[in-house]
């Protein structure tokens, strides 16, 4: 039983890593109506930034700020420079660049920080108010801020005349344009805002599993699971995948198919998902008309 | 015509009459030059280990200022594959066929040297000395063109296991271990050892992919599982996320670390010192950053050495002490063939070291080969972290490989 315990509460806290990189991949989702490989490896570059800035003197909560406004400026610069002028290309030329990007962004974190691990400070007390070993002052945290962000976006997409029509530009470019939407303005919007939820992924991330270029490898598998399993146009549907994704896999681990599998067990979750529920749990059902 | 064909026979016999019975010395062997091939991860995931590539590059230009290695010079010829096998087949055919080098050294990586394995030895080229430590080396019979340097990873599993029958005999033994051939290395010499009290004494085995986010999943279960001696085969990354989990959910264990990860800079420092205090692991040569060996002679010869011909190494990377004393092994084997520089012959030098001490390799050790046993180094010493150093104890183990 308390063997259950911890794997699930374990599970939840990385869940909570899963989650928040999930929401990142909706966030773009939303914009531009791609998947962007690339998240992961942005999510990371942002960290080693804050990271740099910690290393030099600044204190933790200035280059969070900083760091999250670089992120801002960088997502939308990549989409002026790199994706505007491609804007009509196919599908498959967004996917190469993509993938170029995750490359681009890995060498050059390589190069300029170097492949060893890195501590990375959590911005959390060292101690809980109660006293427990299930789970961590910094996994409790994550938690309580994967929660707060994905209010935030909630409301964002909701409430906010931004939000609307950023998710007007998304889903129907040409009606948009049309009431008066400047669709590149959402989507240059889009992309920085998808930076900065990365970046605060990467920042909740790196102080669990240590701060390096290859970080996000792993980890952005399991958020693009979450992501399908929740939903990939809505927000509160990455969330709970990702955490069904962090708690499935250790109770699966632990008591089904051994740590071996776990990788794997991802992968089958999201051609299950797509095979019998493509929207995802939580996701609206897209009608084209034809 | 016939008088040109004797002629011909007539200068084939001088020649022949001239020399000494030996075979013609290598490709890129002459008079004043050695030309020695190598490869190295200078860019790419596994760049910090490029550095070892740069410091034998330097030592090789101490050697040539004092003169080179009988008479000769050597030139270094390293190339960059960015720890990606398919680029390093194609360096190593550009070395053998367009460089035309004598033999390939300390080639670095277990994956990638595996991609170059049967090549080398079809070619029948020297490939001496590979930077890895899996165990596939030290295969005379099958592989004889193949030899590897530093103790390999079954040696230290086997040391582990015996640790743990001379200390805990009565352990419940908890092992993590990455699930690929370096991973599983560890367990065979720990299995060869402990004999049929492995599965005695082992109460839970789990693995992780170096794909894999964390590994706390896999701590807290074999926490669960009540051992009290724990073997860890993980490489910094993961050693660092265990041993702060360990902490975090209070779990004690007398804790064996392999020496992939034993370093204070690239595991104990990100883990936090006080939660790596006591850790046990093994070690083969000298730290030169640990106090113990501030005045030892061949500490300051290296220190000396990278103040003049690597200043922009760091000098708290053991890398670079590695890389000092695997270059010395090589100039043994060079000294050893003497103008003899057959391919035939270096290979059969490289098999022929007997009890060589080279720098830096800690005291009482000595690299040691024969037709036989293409295992150089199989000595190690046992060491504890104490929050600050690593400090040896014991004696140096020998665990011979089979």
């Amino acid at each position: 039983m308390d063997l259950f315990l911890q794997q699930t509460l374990d599970g939840l806290a990385t869940g909570a890593i899963y989650a928040s990189l999930a929401l990142a991949v909706v966030m773009i989702y939303q914009a531009i109506d791609h998947f962007n490989f690339a998240q992961g490896e942005m999510a990371m570059f942002s960290t080693f930034i804050a990271w740099q800035l910690i290393a030099w003197g600044m204190p933790y909560w200035a280059a969070f700020l900083i760091c999250l406004a670089f992120s801002f400026i960088g997502g939308m610069l990549i989409e002026r420079v790199i994706f505007a002028p491609i804007h009509d290309a196919p599908v498959l030329s967004h996917i190469v660049i993509f993938i170029a990007l995750t490359l681009i962004f890995n060498a050059l974190a390589g190069f300029v920080w170097d492949f060893t691990i890195k501590e990375f400070p959590s911005p959390f007390p060292d101690k809980l108010p109660f006293e427990s070993t299930l789970i961590g002052p910094h996994e409790f945290g994550v938690v309580g801020i994967t929660l707060v962000m994905l209010g935030l976006i909630y409301v964002f997409f909701r409430f906010t005349p931004v939000g609307l029509a950023m998710r007007a530009a998304a889903a129907n470019p040409v009606s948009a344009a049309l009431v008066g939407i400047s669709v590149k303005r959402m989507l240059g919007l889009g992309w920085g805002l998808a930076a900065v939820v990365g970046a605060v992924a990467g920042m909740m991330i790196a102080p669990k599993v240590y701060l390096e270029p290859n970080m996000m490898l792993g980890i952005l598998l399991y958020g693009f699971a979450g992501a399908v399993v929740g939903g990939l146009t809505s927000p509160g549907g990455a969330v709970v995948g990702g955490f069904l994704m962090g708690v499935l896999e250790n109770l699966a681990g632990t008591y089904i198919i051994g740590s071996e599998l776990k990788l794997t067990f991802a992968l089958v979750v999201i051609v299950a998902v797509l095979l019998f529920k493509p929207a995802g749990l939580f996701g609206r059902v897209v009608v084209m008309r034809v | 015509m016939k008088l040109r064909l004797m002629s011909t026979v007539a200068v084939a016999a001088m020649a022949l009459g001239a020399g000494p019975a030996l075979a013609a010395n290598a490709p890129g062997v002459t008079d004043t030059e050695i030309k020695i091939g190598n490869t190295n991860p200078y860019s790419g995931p596994a760049s910090s280990y490029g550095t070892i590539g740069k410091s034998i590059s330097a030592c090789w230009d101490s050697i040539n200022a004092g003169g080179g290695v009988n008479g000769r010079k050597i030139k270094w010829i390293s190339y960059d594959d960015g720890y990606s096998p398919p680029k390093t087949k194609e360096q190593i055919r550009k070395l053998i066929e367009r460089d035309e080098v004598a033999f390939t050294f300390q080639t670095l990586g277990t994956p990638t040297n595996s991609a170059v394995h049967k090549y080398m030895n079809k070619k029948k080229v020297p490939h001496l000395f590979v930077a890895t430590g899996a165990t596939k080396w030290g295969q005379p019979s099958k592989f004889p063109w193949t030899i590897g340097w530093q103790p390999n990873y079954q040696t230290v599993g086997a040391i582990f296991g015996n640790y743990i029958l001379q200390n805990h005999p009565n352990a419940k033994v908890a092992i993590i271990n990455q699930n690929d051939d370096y991973g599983k290395d560890y367990v065979i010499g720990m299995k060869q050892e402990m004999g049929d009290k492995f599965d005695k004494l082992v109460v839970k085995q789990e693995t992780y992919e170096v794909t894999d986010p964390t590994i706390d999943s896999q701590i807290v279960g074999l926490a669960n599982s009540g051992a009290d001696v724990f073997v860890n085969i993980s490489i910094p990354k993961f050693a660092a996320q265990a041993i702060k989990k360990m902490a975090a959910i209070g779990w004690k264990p007398v804790h064996l670390l392999n020496d992939v990860a034993a370093s204070i800079k690239s595991t104990y420092t990100p883990a936090g010192l006080e939660n790596s205090k006591g850790i046990i692991s093994v070690d083969f040569y000298k730290d030169p950053n640990d106090p113990e060996w501030k005045d030892d002679a061949e500490t300051k010869a290296w220190h000396a050495f990278m103040d003049k011909y690597y200043p922009d190494g760091d000098k708290a990377n053991k890398f670079n002490a590695y890389g000092w004393a695997v270059c010395h092994t090589m100039k043994a084997v060079l000294e050893q063939a003497g103008d003899n520089l057959s391919r035939e012959n270096i290979m059969k030098e490289a098999a022929n070291l007997k009890q060589v001490h080279v720098p830096m390799l800690l005291p009482g050790m000595a690299v040691d080969t024969s037709p036989t046993d293409f295992y150089p180094l199989e000595q190690m010493q046992m060491m504890r972290f104490d929050g600050s150093r690593n400090v040896r104890f014991g004696p140096l183990i020998s665990a011979e490989t089979e």
